[in-house]
């Protein structure tokens, strides 16, 4: 019996508002038709109200004085600075209270996670009570309770609650210690900066020799010693060029240090407190994706505890915790335009706030500011694609 | 083998290990606690601080809650130690006298009965979405997300010819207002959110840009931006004549913002649906609404279900930031209530925010139990 080859079936004719690619094409006119129609519109309309309000246009406002003072500037702003100086101020402010945040917010975040997943009963209770207790209440009204319910019982100046540390805090902020550099620290930083990169080179060639020998020399010892040692020995071969400013507490105030306005610590405090249960959630779910097969290999493959953790364990977690992490992070940089809320002059409260009332110019303040966040979260992004391909399981 | 029998090999043991006795106790709280609470130095160090930290806190919230507490009030006055003649803790009677101002905002005596009316709505349509027990599902959804909006609005603003009076949405406020906006959120992030997600997914390249587009840009900016944005630059965008109302604005923004957030949750659900699903469906022919309507999005709805519950949790504490455009929320009017005169002292804003905490804790965390309620029954749904 011989297959018989069917015969080709003859093309088929489709009409054409059936075709595919013909209806595809149409769609995507009619939604770019749309989206163009809708952004004219909006152009339109804008730019008669602009006229009829009577609203200046473009970014000629950059360089006109401001005419209005900033509570703390990293930067040296007075009233007669210009709006340009006054955003350089607002950006500052809220990377510096990101920056401070971030970093307190890993620590505690850490700790608190680390709490979680003990064995004690009690210990990882209360760790689950922290983290459930944020994650469940608004970031607003943790700022508000760390400013008004906290921070605005505080006693006036006079009355100054001491912390060990020459620190004081009272009504009107934190005081603390603040650094004096003398002539001769720059000594003091080469010799830090000399030290990393003796530390890294040991590291290196202590990895270098256990992979050629098995014999592991005490490279990560040698590098800590490095990294405390030499910038100490350089500081008092300088002759100590690092004083420090002390408050001192006269009869009614205080006087000297580093004061840090309530706002800025009500929001350090608060998304600090605040991240930290989301990042010890991320932590607790990281160490928990590592399977225990894992730990068990590596015990049975004769490795300590501290080992297993550092070798086996840490690695394969840190795989999962840095993404969302990282888009912690990201949040909390957004979240810190919550400052408006309480005075704290960061960026939005600075630029979205003050520069538009007095300007009016909304498009121009809103876009500036859209883009300044957009711009984190690109470069967010763009680490997170190096990272992910960094450390992406290489499966055969 | 005779390699390991050689004394040489120091990973095999030589004797015998000694016969240990059998362990003391097999069960039991005290074994239990010995293992769980002091197993070794650092874990008994452990649990010796927290049960001191337990107990300088506790006793104290206590005492100030509870014992201390001042529970009805005129003004802060009473809340006054010397007055009330004992140390004072939380003045709760700030609450009990403010409570029809932290609920209604400045919504008329005589028509409060419509707001309780929209919440007592508002709790049915939740309750038929999301109970397991509740029949006619499809028509639970087609009430919640058609008919109780538009009754809902007509009910809270008023419509005078069928005898319900104008209030305008300035006298909104309070608790009300968190709902209205959570709600509106909620209803109309989902239906755009899928859309959103779909043309983020779909072969169009120019559908796929504009999604690409509006998600990136909203998750990329604080939602306050997108406020101010929508407060100040929305009644640019359109003809003069039109005014939008200032919640209004509020509600455009959130709407955009959940909805670029939800469009994630539901890509990831559309990524998680196998390929066989897709092409079992056009194999039968479907077109791509049909297969998108009757095959995928159920699927792919159903796994989300914890993410949405979880954006929506996210969204319901995020309508707090309404307030920083002038809209009276349930924390705004506590704010307003801790400025006013009568209520001024400096232990108030404690007891307040103890009480706000309180009531978002609530809603927060019995959505969030409800989510891992879900995927725990997902879970072992999926295993055959």
């Amino acid at each position: 019996m011989s297959v018989q080859a069917l015969p080709r079936p003859a093309k088929v004719k489709v009409v054409f508002y059936n075709d595919p690619k013909i209806r595809s094409l149409f769609f995507q006119l009619v939604l770019l038709a749309i989206v163009l129609l809708v952004l004219w519109f909006a152009y339109d309309n804008t730019v008669y109200n602009l006229k009829k309000r009577n609203i200046a246009q473009g970014f000629a406002f950059w360089n006109v004085e401001a005419g209005f003072d900033i509570s703390q500037t990293l930067i040296p702003y007075s009233a007669a600075s210009s709006y340009g100086q006054a955003f350089w101020v607002g950006l500052l402010n809220t990377l510096l209270v990101s920056s401070l945040s971030i970093f307190f917010a890993t620590v505690i975040g850490i700790f608190i996670g680390v709490l979680r997943l003990s064995k004690n009963w009690i210990v990882s209770r209360l760790a689950s009570f922290y983290i459930e207790l944020f994650r469940n209440v608004p970031l607003l009204l943790v700022l508000y309770f760390w400013y008004g319910a906290v921070l605005g019982s505080l006693p006036e100046p006079r009355d100054s609650i001491a912390i060990p540390g020459d620190i004081w805090l009272n009504a009107r902020g934190l005081l603390i210690p603040r650094p004096v550099f003398l002539p001769g620290f720059w000594m003091v930083a080469a010799g830090f900066i000399v030290a990393i990169l003796g530390a890294f080179f040991a590291v290196r060639y202590a990895r270098q020799k256990q992979a050629a020998t098995g014999v592991r020399p005490p490279g990560g010892v040698l590098a800590t010693a490095l990294i405390i040692g030499l910038p100490l020995i350089v500081y008092f071969f300088a002759g100590q060029p690092l004083g420090l400013d002390l408050p001192v507490k006269g009869r009614f105030n205080l006087t000297g240090g580093l004061n840090l306005a309530p706002e800025l610590v009500a929001m350090v405090v608060g998304l600090s407190t605040y991240t930290a249960a989301f990042i010890a959630e991320s932590v607790r779910a990281g160490v928990v994706a590592v399977s225990k097969g894992q730990s068990e290999a590596s015990h049975s493959l004769g490795l300590t505890d501290n080992q297993t953790l550092r070798l086996v364990v840490m690695p394969q977690a840190l795989r999962v915790i840095v993404p969302p992490l990282n888009s912690e992070f990201l949040s909390l940089t957004k979240n810190s335009s919550l400052g408006v809320s309480i005075g704290y002059p960061d960026l939005v409260n600075v630029f979205t706030g003050t520069v538009l009332n007095q300007t009016g110019q909304a498009i121009e303040m809103v876009s500036i500011t859209m883009l300044v966040y957009l711009t984190f979260s690109l470069l967010t992004s763009a680490f997170m694609n190096w990272f992910n391909k960094r450390v992406a399981l290489v499966e055969r | 083998m005779t390699d390991m029998m050689s004394p040489a090999v120091s990973f095999v043991r030589p004797t015998v290990i000694e016969q240990k006795t059998p362990p003391f106790r097999t069960s039991g709280p005290i074994l239990w606690a010995r293992e769980n609470l002091f197993s070794s130095p650092l874990n008994i160090i452990l649990t010796l601080l927290s049960i001191g930290a337990v107990l300088w806190v506790v006793p104290g919230l206590v005492q100030f809650m509870l014992i201390d507490a001042v529970w009805s009030a005129t003004s802060s006055k009473d809340c006054l130690a010397d007055v009330v003649k004992h140390p004072v803790g939380a003045c709760w009677g700030f609450v009990t006298a403010r409570f029809g101002y932290l609920v209604y905002g400045q919504y008329p005596d005589a028509e409060r009965w419509r707001v309780d009316l929209f919440f007592a709505l508002e709790a049915l349509g939740i309750f038929w979405i999301l109970s397991r027990k509740t029949p006619f599902k499809i028509a639970g959804f087609a009430y919640f997300f058609l008919v109780f909006p538009v009754v809902g609005f007509i009910l809270l603003s008023g419509m005078s010819s069928i005898g319900l009076p104008t209030v305008q949405t300035h006298y909104w406020g309070g608790f009300l207002v968190t709902i209205v906006i959570s709600t509106v959120g909620i209803v109309a992030s989902l239906p755009i959110g899928i859309l959103l997600a779909l043309g983020r997914r779909s072969a169009m390249p120019i559908a796929r840009l504009v999604s690409v587009i509006m998600i990136e840009f909203v998750r990329g900016v604080p939602l306050i931006t997108i406020l101010f944005m929508a407060n100040v630059m929305f009644p640019l965008f359109v003809p003069e004549g039109w005014r939008p109302d200032s919640l209004l604005r509020v509600l455009v923004g959130v709407g955009f913002f959940s909805a670029a957030y939800m469009a994630e949750a539901v890509r990831g659900g559309l990524q998680a649906i196998p390929r066989g699903q897709y092409e079992a469906a056009q194999a039968l022919g479907l077109g791509y609404w049909q297969m998108m309507i009757k095959i995928i999005l159920p699927q792919a709805l159903k796994i989300v279900i914890p993410n949405i519950v979880n954006n929506f949790i996210g969204l319901f504490k995020d309508t707090t930031l309404v307030a920083i455009v002038g809209i009276f929320d349930f924390l705004r009017t506590i704010q307003a209530s801790l400025a006013d005169p009568n209520w001024r002292t400096s232990q108030m804003p404690l007891a307040a925010y103890l009480f706000a905490a309180l009531v978002y804790f609530i809603f927060c965390y019995g959505m969030a139990r409800y989510a891992i309620s879900v995927e725990r029954r997902l879970a072992t749904g999926n295993r055959h």
